[in-house]
């Protein structure tokens, strides 16, 4: 079979298990009260778009992120460049880097509540501070694995140490550091969907958890289905992306 | 213990050094930043009225036994699909489409379903656990070299005889590496539905002491967290080279 033959069955795959799923929401093998089949996912959906509730939801998630992933790419990349270029620094900040790496972001979130408030700025704050850690740890990597080469031939050149980072060292790391960043913005979803649960700030995160208070539990999914299109459609665009600006490497 | 250890701890020693003398110059008397010193006390109080253990019991478990859940039938699916080149082709679009759902968006739908407690915790860390080790094991499994396959058909094994005898002991060192990140990832979760919602565990006693105006408590927990984690990932890493030498350390990045 050839490949758009089999990308059709898998879609007819999934097909398959989201009428499985209506069967079983049909069937009431789990109380509609808590499980909605597809129909009335669809029809929410529908309806939270035609009054833009739903579409204002998703637009102020997106907006968090971004600008959360943003600042975190900015930061990660900077710090991590100057930490990536120093041997010194290395030595002194990689292990308390190594430290912060597992540490859960979401940890953070009761101490930015004390300086910020249960305000838009605590959710961007532990946004950005949680996203950091893979991109600068990533750019760290990167720019300490420099092939050594690469820095003989731009004294030979007599290039200046601003060109140097800007000729070599960046492309040169690049791939590690969209890498980092891809993961960066995964993590910046799932703050900006805990962040607006716990502050309550308008969004995504805290539409479904209103919704299943109150349980309207096809809002529920509706907002969750949203969420991993919202995840989906992500995670591809810096793919496409990342193919875009390592075009260079395919040949190599 | 050798040079460069000291100066890896030099940073993190100055900042407390500084965080101390600042708070004692300024007489620092506030609800929401607290000396190290007072952390510190906080925390010994925490472990000696045994809190602290119960909260980390609790957390460990949600995030272990989603971890063992996730992992377990991340195992079996993984295998199905590596070593089933027709129902991995089948099942292409369904795991593109659930993989990208942020495992923190079932925690309302694991609230409503389960109510709050540790089924609800367990179900979500072991949602987020699944997915990374589906994919390494499937990419593990199907990596395997063919030769070894060649092997199991000449010896006549049965599919479950292939599968314990040669695929699984082929793919152990990625298989591991996948519980390696999955354990990362399940810590974290299990902390962030405890942060966000469920009144259980070190999360939720950090939103506990932050509430309740104790930033000392607060960054006391703060600071076992992080200690909890980096152990976490330590002790994997020391395991996965003691058994597997220093090639399996070769794995995705983080």
């Amino acid at each position: 079979m050839s490949r758009a033959g089999w990308r059709l069955a898998s879609l007819v795959v999934g097909a398959l298990l989201i009428a499985a799923w209506q069967l079983m929401a049909n069937a009431h093998v789990i109380s509609p009260v808590y499980l909605p089949g597809p129909d009335r996912t669809w029809n929410a959906l529908v309806h939270g778009f035609a009054s833009g509730a739903l579409s204002d939801q998703l637009w102020q998630t997106v907006q968090r992120m971004l600008l959360g992933w943003l600042l975190a790419s900015l930061v990660g990349v900077a710090i991590g460049a100057a930490i990536g270029l120093s041997p010194p620094a290395r030595a002194y900040l990689g292990p308390t880097l190594e430290f912060m790496r597992p540490l859960p972001a979401s940890a953070v979130i009761p101490l930015a509540i004390v300086f910020f408030g249960l305000s838009d700025a605590m959710v961007l704050g532990v946004i950005a501070f949680g996203a950091v850690w893979p991109t600068l740890l990533a750019t760290v990597h990167g720019f300490a694995a420099v092939e050594p080469c690469l820095y003989e031939v731009s004294r030979a050149l007599g290039l200046s140490r601003l060109a140097v980072i800007w000729k070599i060292a960046l492309p040169s790391s690049l791939p590690d550091i969209l890498g980092g960043m891809r993961l960066s913005l995964t993590v910046s979803l799932i703050l900006a969907v805990v962040g607006e649960m716990l502050a309550s700030r308008p969004g995504l995160g805290s539409g479904i958890l209103v919704a299943a208070r109150t349980f309207h539990a096809p809002d529920l999914y509706a907002g969750v289905v949203l969420l991993g299109g919202l995840g989906y459609v992500t995670a591809q665009g810096l793919f496409a992306l990342e193919a875009r600006l390592l075009r260079w490497r395919r040949t190599a | 213990m050798n040079w460069a250890r000291l100066r890896g701890l030099a940073f993190p020693v100055a900042l407390l050094v500084v965080a101390q003398i600042a708070a004692m110059a300024t007489h620092l008397q506030s609800y929401t930043l607290a000396a190290p010193s007072e952390a510190l006390a906080a925390g010994a109080r925490a472990v000696a009225d045994g809190s602290l253990f119960v909260a980390t019991v609790q957390t460990l478990a949600n995030a272990f036994g989603g971890l063992a859940l996730g992992g377990v039938l991340g195992l079996i699916a993984g295998i199905l699909l590596g070593s089933n080149a027709i129902a991995d082709r089948l099942m292409e679009f369904s795991v593109e489409a659930l993989r990208p759902i942020p495992s923190v968006a079932l925690i309302p739908i694991a609230m409503l379903t389960f109510g709050f407690g540790f089924r609800m915790e367990i179900a979500i860390v072991a949602f987020a656990a699944f997915w990374p080790v589906l994919i390494l094991t499937r990419n593990a499994v199907a990596g395997i070299d063919p030769a070894l396959l060649d092997v199991a058909r000449v010896l006549r094994l049965t599919p479950l005889a292939r599968t314990v005898k040669i695929v699984l002991p082929a793919a152990l060192p990625r298989i591991f590496v996948a519980f390696r990140l999955a354990a990362g990832i399940a810590l974290t979760v299990a902390v962030t539905v405890e942060v966000s919602t469920n009144p259980l565990g070190l999360g939720y006693g950090m939103i506990l002491a932050e509430q309740s105006l104790h930033p000392d408590l607060m960054l006391a927990y703060l600071v076992w967290i992080g200690i909890l984690g980096w152990g976490l990932n330590f002790a994997i890493t020391h395991a996965q080279r003691r058994l597997f030498g220093r090639s399996a350390l070769v794995g995705p990045p983080l």
